[in-house]
């Protein structure tokens, strides 16, 4: 490929690639994310490659990997464009089926198709799966189309084309002006409107002229993996909104800070890096426009609290991970000192979409403070989980219901957690909140990077809040007072009121130590750590009197404060019960009889609870 | 210069100063645990905090970090502020009951008995970084630092060994507010007791007194650094005039 010299030249060779390609061309894209190959996928792709050279289609059939689709629970997904077949849990053996009857004679598997687990209906599209049809996939819609390590493919879905829009003479001042116009909020966790950071670090001063541009990929919140699955699915698109923020800012270096554990993730940028390096996209002279930028990848440090930005910027300075008070903001000095901006992965794969709409389409979705969509990471107790991108200001209900389709196994809905481990859980009460970044923070949540965790009848809430405290106590720095010692307070407590232990005077002194972490703490790790302890004592008060007053547990979780017995009326002596028991605390009652429960042995486990098929089991 | 309000009080400051420094020129006290003038500031004890409000806006920030500005009210003393104070210093107590120091501040800011259960191994150390602070920018070596994260955060030299950059001057142990840290010389030998290890430095003799009067590694050191020939040092201080 020779370098693109103009923007002109760049709509030039995406014609080209275009018309190179046939709409109608069958084309068996498989799903190649990191959730898929847990399923098997790579198999399936080359099972679909060895069988079209077998039978001498290459010029006719497409085959296609792509990064994660979302539907993950489901892979290996595949999907028969342009005709929008949505197969799912697809095996390598299927794949000589799906090509001599989908493929060739349009006949649909019925087999591998969806079913609603609600209604039971087959779904033969992908768009009517409820699981995509609720969505709104601006950001992440992409992914299911292209191969990440093709940049033709992301140039034959409109790639780059906001980049040379910018460059064909929009000025950098104009750029963050539409960005603010659009009104583009952080999708890293604070919600800070873009627009303005960048604007901050333009205006700046930085006597020799540095900016620095990074784009933080470190996510480290348990469970999430949006901003994984953006980059390992469509790389080009976070490339090309630093590019666009880069010229915006006056920055030529950049960085993509991406988590440790994210091979696959790095293997893509890398690539596609090198891609727009060659097709003069980075580094000298982008499109003959006279703009430098160039971008490197850095390994994260291997800790959550790297995410943050001032211990991000320290780690990629080589120095410990550790936050700073921030009193003299990043923009102004950051990274070595210099004017630094850092979005996160989600943020600079908005940038592109509104420069190529404009702010007043992106505008129009979203609520008054809270534009555009956002993608979450939807799992817990729910039917569908996966990562789905939603329009900003659509009810938890929707998301929860419609998309995730409710709740498995006839359970009652109790709570929602969003924004990962700092976040807060929202009650049933709730359950018609419009999700944007204020609503989620007046419920005493918080957007966060997106995590959306659906609880049901089973779960405690000083379980949750005790689990959730434990992980922040265990990625707390140690570095101020507040979070290290009072974090570790916090769990102790927590500990005690679910061990049976608790006090009259807990939750006050819940109260007061979150209090101090609110407004104590150097970083905003520690400042919204309580959120999970707050929110769960504010809307399940009750729950915790139950355990410090009763020592009870409502929901039957917490060991210490149940117990396991045998409903005799219910039992037939089966004995399914006693193979399970791990701690041998369950006897034969003789033949035909109700089975023994030893209370002395038992470790309550709820393994007997669990196999049970017949309830006569029950936790009290 | 800039104009401030503390507690009420005009104040004149000059720009590149903090909060704390300030307050303190002005005669008003902020308590602090991590603060040294030394060294730099580092923002982890929270005691100093402050609530500073700015065009309007309130916040409560850590006194010894935050640069005075034009017009900024500060208040030094509020219930928000008081709250923190107590609780970190109740939460110090537990961590270090034997400390004197945090005990008398926990008196000062009216915490008589501790609420959290006692820390059974403690060490007098709360992890305020004075020491390695002191050890890398006024001594220069970097033989000790803050090891581990969160509540396994630990004050150590390099793999709780004998360091080998440590020149045994003992700053470390002056500059550390509740006396983790000590320092003894016994015969010709000085021993440096840290929370999690001791060490032990050869004390040069005095060839005119005879007495031992500083650490061997401590006199090569500076001998390098400020390129003195090392004997220069053959006769302690007292003898040399
Ligand atoms: C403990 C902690 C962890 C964080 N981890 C991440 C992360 O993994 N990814 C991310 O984008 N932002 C993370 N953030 C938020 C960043 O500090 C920063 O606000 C964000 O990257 C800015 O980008 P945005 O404005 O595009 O959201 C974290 C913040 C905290 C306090
Ligand atoms: S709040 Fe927690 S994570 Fe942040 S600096 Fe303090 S100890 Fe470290
Ligand atoms: S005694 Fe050792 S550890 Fe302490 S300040 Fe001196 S060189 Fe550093
Ligand atoms: S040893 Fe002393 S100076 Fe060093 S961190 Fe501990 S308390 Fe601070
Ligand atoms: S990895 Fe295939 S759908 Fe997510
Ligand atoms: S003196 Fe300011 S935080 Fe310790």
């Amino acid at each position: 490929m020779e370098r693109l010299s103009s923007p002109a030249e760049l709509e030039k060779a995406r014609k080209s690639i275009v018309s190179k390609r046939d709409a109608k061309k069958p084309c068996i894209t498989v799903c190649s994310g990191t959730g898929c190959h847990a399923f098997g996928c790579e198999k399936v792709s080359t099972a679909f490659q060895n069988e079209i050279k077998r039978l001498g289609l290459e010029e006719k059939v497409d085959v296609r990997t792509t990064g994660c689709h979302g539907f993950c629970e489901r892979g290996p997904l595949v999907v028969i464009r342009p005709r929008d077949i949505f197969y799912q849990r697809v095996s390598a053996d299927d794949a000589a089926e799906i090509i001599s009857e989908t493929v060739l004679k349009n006949n649909v598997i019925d087999r591998l198709l969806y079913a609603d687990p609600n209604t039971g209906k087959k779904i033969v599209h992908e768009h009517e799966v409820p699981f995509y049809a609720g969505q709104k996939r601006l950001v992440f819609g992409n992914n299911g189309y292209i191969d990440p390590s093709s940049i033709e493919d992301y140039l034959a879905v409109g790639g780059y084309a906001a980049l040379g829009k910018v460059l064909s003479g929009i000025k950098p001042e104009a750029v963050i002006e539409e960005i603010k116009k659009s009104g583009l909020r952080g999708r890293g966790g604070g919600g800070f409107p873009t627009g303005i950071k960048w604007e901050s670090c333009r205006n700046a001063p930085s006597p020799d002229g540095v900016r620095y541009i990074i784009c933080n990929a470190d996510e480290g919140d348990p469970g999430a993996y949006m901003d994984r699955s953006l980059l390992e699915g469509n790389p080009h698109s976070v490339l090309e909104g630093m590019l666009i923020g880069a010229y915006a800012i006056g920055g030529h270096e950049g960085y993509v800070y991406v988590r440790h554990e994210y091979p696959l993730a790095v293997k893509n940028v890398r690539l596609a890096i090198k891609q727009a390096e060659e097709y003069g996209l980075l580094g000298k002279n982008i499109l003959g426009s006279g703009f430098d930028f160039s971008i490197r990848i850095n390994r994260g440090g291997g800790a959550f609290i790297c995410g943050e930005s001032s211990a991000l910027m320290a780690s990629l300075e080589g120095k410990v991970g550790e936050p700073r008070a921030k009193y003299i903001h990043t923009v102004e000095k950051g990274l070595w000192e210099k004017p630094t901006t850092l979005n996160n992965v989600e943020t600079w794969a908005n940038v592109p979409l509104i420069i190529n709409h404009g702010a007043d389409w992106y505008t129009k979705t979203g609520t008054a403070n809270s534009k555009g969509t956002k993608i979450f990471s939807l799992v817990g107790k729910v039917n569908n989980t996966g990562l789905v991108e939603v329009p900003m200001g659509i009810t938890l209900k929707e998301i929860i219901y419609d998309i995730g389709g409710g709740i498995p196994g006839g359970k009652k809905f109790k709570a929602v957690q969003t924004g990962g481990p700092s976040g807060g859980v929202i009650p049933d009460s709730l359950i018609n909140l419009p999700v944007d970044f204020d609503e989620l923070t007046k419920s005493g949540s918080m957007m966060g990077s997106g995590g959306m965790i659906v609880m049901d009848e089973d779960n405690c809430m000083v379980d949750i809040a005790k689990y959730f405290i434990g992980f922040l106590e265990g990625e707390s720095c140690g570095k101020c007072v507040p979070c290290r010692e009072g974090l570790k307070r916090m769990r102790e407590i927590l500990d005690g009121i679910s061990e049976g232990r608790g006090k009259e005077g807990d939750i006050d002194l819940l109260e007061r130590l979150s209090t101090t972490l609110t407004d104590g703490a150097l970083c905003a790790l520690g400042s919204t750590a309580p959120n999970p302890v707050l929110s769960t004592i504010r809307y399940f008060r009750d729950e915790y009197e139950a355990h410090i007053k009763e020592k009870r547990c409502p929901a039957g979780v917490c060991k210490e404060l149940i117990t396991y017995q045998i409903i005799k009326e219910k039992c037939p002596g089966c004995g399914l019960c006693i193979k399970s028991c791990p701690a041998e605390a369950i006897t034969s009652g003789g033949k035909k009889q109700p089975v023994i429960l030893d209370q002395e042995k038992c470790i309550k486990c709820g393994a007997c609870y669990d196999v049970c098929k017949l309830g006569a089991v029950k936790v009290s | 210069m800039v104009k401030l309000t503390i507690d009420g009080r005009e104040c004149r400051a000059e720009e590149e100063k903090t909060i704390l420094e300030v307050a303190s020129e002005n005669g008003i006290h902020i308590p602090t645990l991590c603060y040294h003038e030394e060294v730099s500031p580092y923002g982890a004890c929270r005691l100093c905090m402050v609530e500073v409000t700015r065009k309007g806006r309130k916040r409560l920030v850590a006194s010894c970090l935050y640069p005075v500005a034009e017009g900024l009210v500060v208040r030094t003393e509020t219930p928000e502020v008081n709250n923190i104070r107590r609780t970190v210093i109740e939460l110090l107590l537990a961590r270090c009951p034997d400390s004197e120091v945090v005990q008398e501040m926990a008196h000062d800011l009216g915490v008589d008995k501790p609420i959290f259960s006692l820390e059974e191994d403690n060490h007098k150390c709360i992890l305020c970084a004075l020491c390695t602070r002191v050890c890398q920018e006024v001594v220069g070596v970097s033989a000790i630092t803050l090891v581990n994260r969160g509540v396994d955060r630990q004050m150590a030299t390099p793999f709780y060994d004998f360091s080998e950059v440590c020149i045994g001057c003992g700053s470390c142990s002056f500059v550390c507010p509740t006396r983790a840290i000590s320092f003894e010389d016994v015969g010709d030998t000085r021993v440096i007791t840290m929370p999690h290890v001791t060490m032990e430095f050869k004390l040069k003799k005095c060839s005119k007194c005879g007495k031992y009067w500083a650490p061997e590694r401590q006199l090569e050191y500076i001998a390098k650094t400020a390129g003195i020939a090392p004997e220069a040092f053959d006769i302690c201080p007292d003898c040399r005039d």
